[in-house]
């Protein structure tokens, strides 16, 4: 039956593909892609771009505040460092921060989601009203006070921000596995003896990853600016790594006569978590087979 | 007398409301024997389909026996569970909601087979579902498709051969055909029909559908607020419906007759009551033309007016 194997291996990789397919009609989503591709990649590559202990950090009071130039794409600032150079090393620690926080609350988020919102009961009501208590105060807030009680590093400012948004995820999983969960197909698959667990991976998480995935899209979009916020209010990257809030913090004195220096990462944190909302956006719209071409 | 395939016994399911006690099926008794189609009718929230999942104990009765071959499922822990599933299955009502949007034809088909694990070889597994789609009359290309690819009838082909697969005795079907169109809902019976005679298959046919009921059914069981009020072999119950309430629903089918025109249908008055902390005696009684005081009180036992036929109203003849 070699036949039957060429068209299993054909269906995995055409239901990627399919996906894939979908992704690449929806224009707004796919500028998102680019975006953050071109953002990942100088960050990955950042420092073959620019050398982090003399130009990101290195001073150098011969090139203070100067204008934007072909030497300086985005200037220097008031230490004589590119800001150019500044700002893609801050992509580097922004886009990674905000990917491994959602991450670890994405991973907890949906584990507390889908055993509240599937077995429902006490357990439920236990699970959500810690969440209640979590949510009630924002993460903005949390994550400062998180923050102040740890102490400043970026391990902590990582659990400050999984923890800030852990119940967010819990919530909105939850929500979905309900929906799901009263579905004829699950009722179908538990009459054919279907354990819990394997209901749970194979028929409910596929059918809830769309809002998963949008709402991880967005959230990481949040999270890159509670960073800079709090990076901005000396909270979090401590100076002098470049992070773009902190970059912002350090550029707002002079910020009269060399706005450069706040533009540029100012750009840089609107175009990733925009480019982030686009792509959350379309991915949701790809990830559904319902949808026809 | 040899003991019946499935036997139901005083099976009861109550929810808790904040109104009180939801009496959904109250004390139903049902023998189904193999290689019959048991009809089980009544209108909209009668308890048909609880009565139908809490039979194969989708959800878990609150009192009553369910004997399948003579041992209660309704004790049966886990492992002896997974094993009776095996044989007891159920086609749903949707096929738009029943298969799993995310799966394709092959997978959904495969599921009960992974869970059963009764394949270890994934070549032999997509063999058989590849014989299971071809008994239930879908093209083998359709294999890769999405379900919402397909149509209402190829879709419930595919809630068919999911049911199928792992070669069950005892099929549940609960309002299979009520959501297709008229010329597919033939198509769809008559294979179920097919399948019963190939496979030796019994059914628990739960719809609202008489003229369904009535073409594939050998017995019928009519619910009223989740009791049965009557239960008879098929011709015998179109024949000589005995309760009140079976009598109204026969006279509602419509008849083609020019004698009749312009001439007013009998039907029935007043609405269900509801079935919250139903009140003693016959729960037909406030809609029941023959109502007397006698029915507002005790409880309506099911009792034999002729062989086979039961009838739970103390006036039926």
């Amino acid at each position: 039956m070699t036949e039957q194997e060429e068209k299993q291996t054909y269906k995995k990789r055409s239901q990627v593909s399919a996906v894939w397919h979908r992704l690449k009609k929806n224009k707004l989503a796919m500028l998102g892609l680019i975006i953050l591709c071109v953002m990942i990649g100088l960050a990955v590559f950042a420092d073959f771009i620019a050398d982090y202990d003399t130009v990101v950090i290195g001073l150098d009071t011969s090139q203070r505040l100067l204008t934007p130039s072909l030497e300086h794409l985005c200037g220097t600032d008031q230490f004589g460092r590119d800001v150019f150079a500044r700002s893609i090393h801050g992509g580097r620690l922004s886009l990674s921060l905000s990917i491994i926080s959602m991450s670890i609350a994405v991973a907890i988020g949906a584990f507390i989601g889908v055993v509240a919102g599937y077995y429902g009961g006490r357990v439920d009501d236990v699970l959500m009203r810690l969440m209640d208590i979590l949510l009630a105060i924002p993460p903005m807030l949390m994550s400062i006070s998180i923050v102040a009680a740890l102490g400043q590093s970026m391990v902590n400012l990582l659990i400050a921000l999984a923890i800030a948004y852990i119940p967010v995820f819990a919530r909105v999983i939850r929500s979905t596995i309900l929906s799901i969960k009263g579905q004829e197909f699950v009722e179908a698959a538990r009459a054919c003896g279907t354990s819990n667990a394997r209901i749970i991976l194979r028929h409910i998480i596929p059918n809830a990853i769309g809002p998963i995935i949008v709402e991880a899209t967005l959230t990481m979009g949040a999270a890159i600016l509670v960073i800079s916020s709090l990076s901005f209010m000396g909270l979090g990257i401590e100076p002098p790594a470049p992070e773009w809030g902190t970059m912002l913090y350090e550029g707002r004195e002079v910020i009269r006569s060399s706005p450069y220096l706040v533009i540029f990462p100012g750009i840089a944190i609107a175009l990733s978590v925009m480019s982030l909302n686009l792509l959350g956006d379309g991915l949701r719209d790809a990830l559904d087979p319902r949808l026809k071409n | 007398m040899a003991t019946p395939m499935l036997e139901i016994k005083h099976l009861k399911k109550y929810f808790s409301t904040p109104a009180g006690q939801l009496h959904a099926v109250d004390d139903v008794n049902l023998t189904i024997e193999a290689g019959q189609t048991l009809g089980v009718v009544g209108e909209s929230g009668c308890g048909k389909s609880t009565l139908g999942r809490t039979v194969l104990r989708l959800l878990e009765p609150t009192s009553g026996e369910v004997l399948y071959n003579g041992q209660d499922i309704t004790k049966f822990n886990r492992k002896q569970m997974l094993a009776a599933r095996q044989e007891l299955q159920m086609i749903f009502q949707d096929p738009y909601a029943s298969l799993n949007p995310r799966l394709s034809v092959a997978e959904i088909i495969a599921e009960p087979l992974i869970v059963s694990k009764k394949y270890k070889n994934k070549k032999e597994m997509y063999e058989r579902v590849g014989q299971l789609m071809e008994t239930v009359g879908l093209a083998p290309r359709l294999m890769n498709s999405y379900p919402h690819e397909l149509d209402g009838g190829r879709r419930q082909r595919i809630g068919i051969a999911r049911a199928l697969a792992t070669d069950p005795r005892f099929i549940v079907c609960d309002e299979p055909v009520s959501a297709l169109d008229v010329s597919i809902q033939a198509q769809i019976l008559n294979l179920l029909m097919d399948l019963q005679d190939q496979q030796g298959l019994s059914y628990m046919f739960i719809t609202h559908d008489l003229s369904v009921v009535k073409h594939i059914s050998s017995h019928i069981a009519v619910m009223y607020l989740g009791q049965c009020v009557e239960y008879a072999e098929t011709e015998e119950l179109f024949a000589h419906p005995a309760h009140p309430y079976t009598q109204a629903l026969l006279a509602a089918i419509p008849v083609i007759d020019i004698t009749r025109r312009g001439k007013r249908w009998e039907t029935l008055q007043g609405e269900v009551t509801s079935p919250v902390n139903p009140a003693p005696g016959c729960r037909f009684a406030p809609r029941c033309k023959y109502a007397c005081e006698g029915c507002h009180e005790g409880n309506m036992e099911l009792r034999q007016i002729s062989a086979g036929h039961w009838v739970a109203c103390p006036y039926a003849k």
